[in-house]
């Protein structure tokens, strides 16, 4: 499990890494969909299948496809992917490279390796109690945030009559 | 693993795969039953071996990509619509003891979520043909499947409230007193209209309309790739009609006849509706399409949820 769980999770980097490389838009936006496949077969593996396949759901079948979708419209050619080229030069990586090193070695610093038995599946159920238990307040916080986003895209998708 | 487990997991694909091939030949015939002409009634018993036919002949078609497609990606597409068409069978339940994973605790959540990443071979499809009609056929998939999508999740939501669980062991076993299609008879219609969707078939088979689009997102694809489209839509059918009966019709209940035959009647019933749904109904416009979705089927499903979470309160108090 421990073998399969970090080879997962190297997945996830590779993706990561091949998604932030990629010239071509949809080229980047697959590895994307790859590294979050991965990191929701590393979630089975911890036991959260729920969170996994809301993953999946979610952010692999529907928000992704939107980027694809949104890519296909406006229908990126070759000169973007040589202003890709341009943008990706070596020196660009340095200050990333930076934060994301001080990220990481604070990561491993702070991970202790767990120790005691495997903790018990979350169930759905489980998620469901704590989102409308403990979590209350944010998940109303966040359906503001929607509705909010929902209202602005009917303003500004709205059919004007008679011009304007 | 079990060598019974093994074994399972080896057959359903082929199962499915010979079903799917099956499956072009059943529709021809019945088509041809139901507009008054014959079909192909050649080959083999009634024509049987036509699908055979068939599938050697696009075995043995040049495969041409074209020069100006994005090769990986072109390739990619219809490799993803089989793998999404074919794993979700892994969690439905034929019988008690029939299936790959029939108890897995999310079951139905990871059916969904094959079926979104379904998307992605008619939408890559659309993309890497890198011509004007499969383009649009692609753009046409996203916008439809995306959406119908989410009527599917809401309809079906109804009966995981009324089972209490996702996985479809159980959902099969909540459905021992009454079939949840008489409870859940909004939520029924709108899952099989959005189904029909997600699966992009005649009368929703807007993505390939071949009167307006040349043939939509495979306008460009050829040999067995085409194939591979071809057999993951009638995947698509069977995973639905089996999705329905798992969901609806009471899975593998039944009195008298032993519980495989059971499953496999209700979904061949399931099957054979859908082919006549093609045989009787004309293509809407697009438009019409995405205004039934939102206007119409969206209000529905949500009423669907609210009327189940409150008759299940009042139950429970």
């Amino acid at each position: 499990m421990h073998a399969l769980a970090l080879l997962a999770a190297s997945v996830t980097v590779m993706g990561a890494v091949m998604a932030m490389t990629r010239r071509v838009a949809v080229h980047a936006v697959l590895y994307l969909v790859v590294t979050l496949l991965a990191l929701a077969t590393v979630l089975v593996m911890l036991g959260a299948s729920f969170a996994a396949m809301l993953e999946i759901i979610i952010y692999a079948g529907a928000i992704m496809v939107l980027f694809v979708f949104v890519i296909m419209m406006i229908n990126l050619g070759q000169p973007d992917s040589a202003r890709e080229k341009e943008w990706l030069r070596p020196r660009a990586w340095c200050g990333p490279g930076v934060l994301a090193t001080i990220m990481c070695a604070e990561l491993l610093y702070c991970l202790n390796p767990p120790s005691g038995p495997a903790p018990a599946p979350i169930t759905a159920h489980d998620v469901g109690l704590s989102l409308f238990g403990r979590y209350v307040l944010m998940v109303e916080l966040v359906s503001f945030l929607l509705l909010a986003g929902l209202v602005s895209a009917f303003h500004i998708g709205r059919n004007r009559v008679g011009g304007r | 693993m079990t060598y019974s487990a093994f074994f399972t997991i080896i057959l359903t694909p082929l199962v499915i795969l010979g079903l799917a091939t099956m499956l072009t030949w059943v529709e021809r015939r019945l088509l041809g039953l139901w507009q008054d002409r014959h079909g192909p009634n050649r080959v083999g018993p009634g024509g049987m071996f036509q699908a055979v036919a068939d599938g050697t002949k696009i075995l043995f078609k040049q495969d041409w990509i074209p020069p100006f497609a994005d090769r990986g990606v072109f390739i990619l597409a219809p490799v993803i619509g089989m793998m999404t068409g074919l794993l979700p069978f892994a969690v439905i339940p034929v019988t008690m003891g029939m299936g790959i994973a029939g108890d897995m605790n999310v079951g139905l959540l990871f059916i969904l979520g094959m079926m979104g990443l379904g998307v992605y071979a008619v939408v890559l499809a659309g993309w890497a043909s890198n011509s004007k009609y499969a383009l649009l056929g692609g753009m046409r998939a996203a916008a439809q499947m995306i959406s119908y999508e989410v009527f599917m999740g809401l309809s079906l939501l109804g009966v995981v409230m009324m089972a209490g669980s996702f996985s479809l062991h159980d959902i099969v076993a909540a459905q021992a007193g009454l079939w949840f299609i008489i409870p859940q008879c909004l939520g029924f219609g709108v899952f099989m209209l959005a189904g029909i969707a997600q699966t992009h078939r005649l009368p929703f088979d807007l993505p390939e309309g071949e009167n307006e689009l040349g043939a939509g997102f495979h306008t460009e694809y050829s040999g067995m790739k085409l194939g591979m489209f071809f057999i993951a839509e009638y995947a698509g059918i069977v995973l639905v009609s089996s999705l329905v009966t798992t969901l609806y019709l009471g899975g593998w209940r039944g009195p008298f006849l032993p519980p495989a035959l059971w499953f496999a009647l209700k979904a061949g019933a399931m099957v054979v509706f859908f082919i006549l749904l093609r045989a009787s109904l004309p293509r809407p416009r697009y438009d019409q399409l995405m205004a039934l979705g939102w206007k119409i089927l969206l209000p529905l499903s949500l009423f669907n949820v609210m009327a189940t979470g409150t008759i299940l309160m009042l139950r429970a108090s």
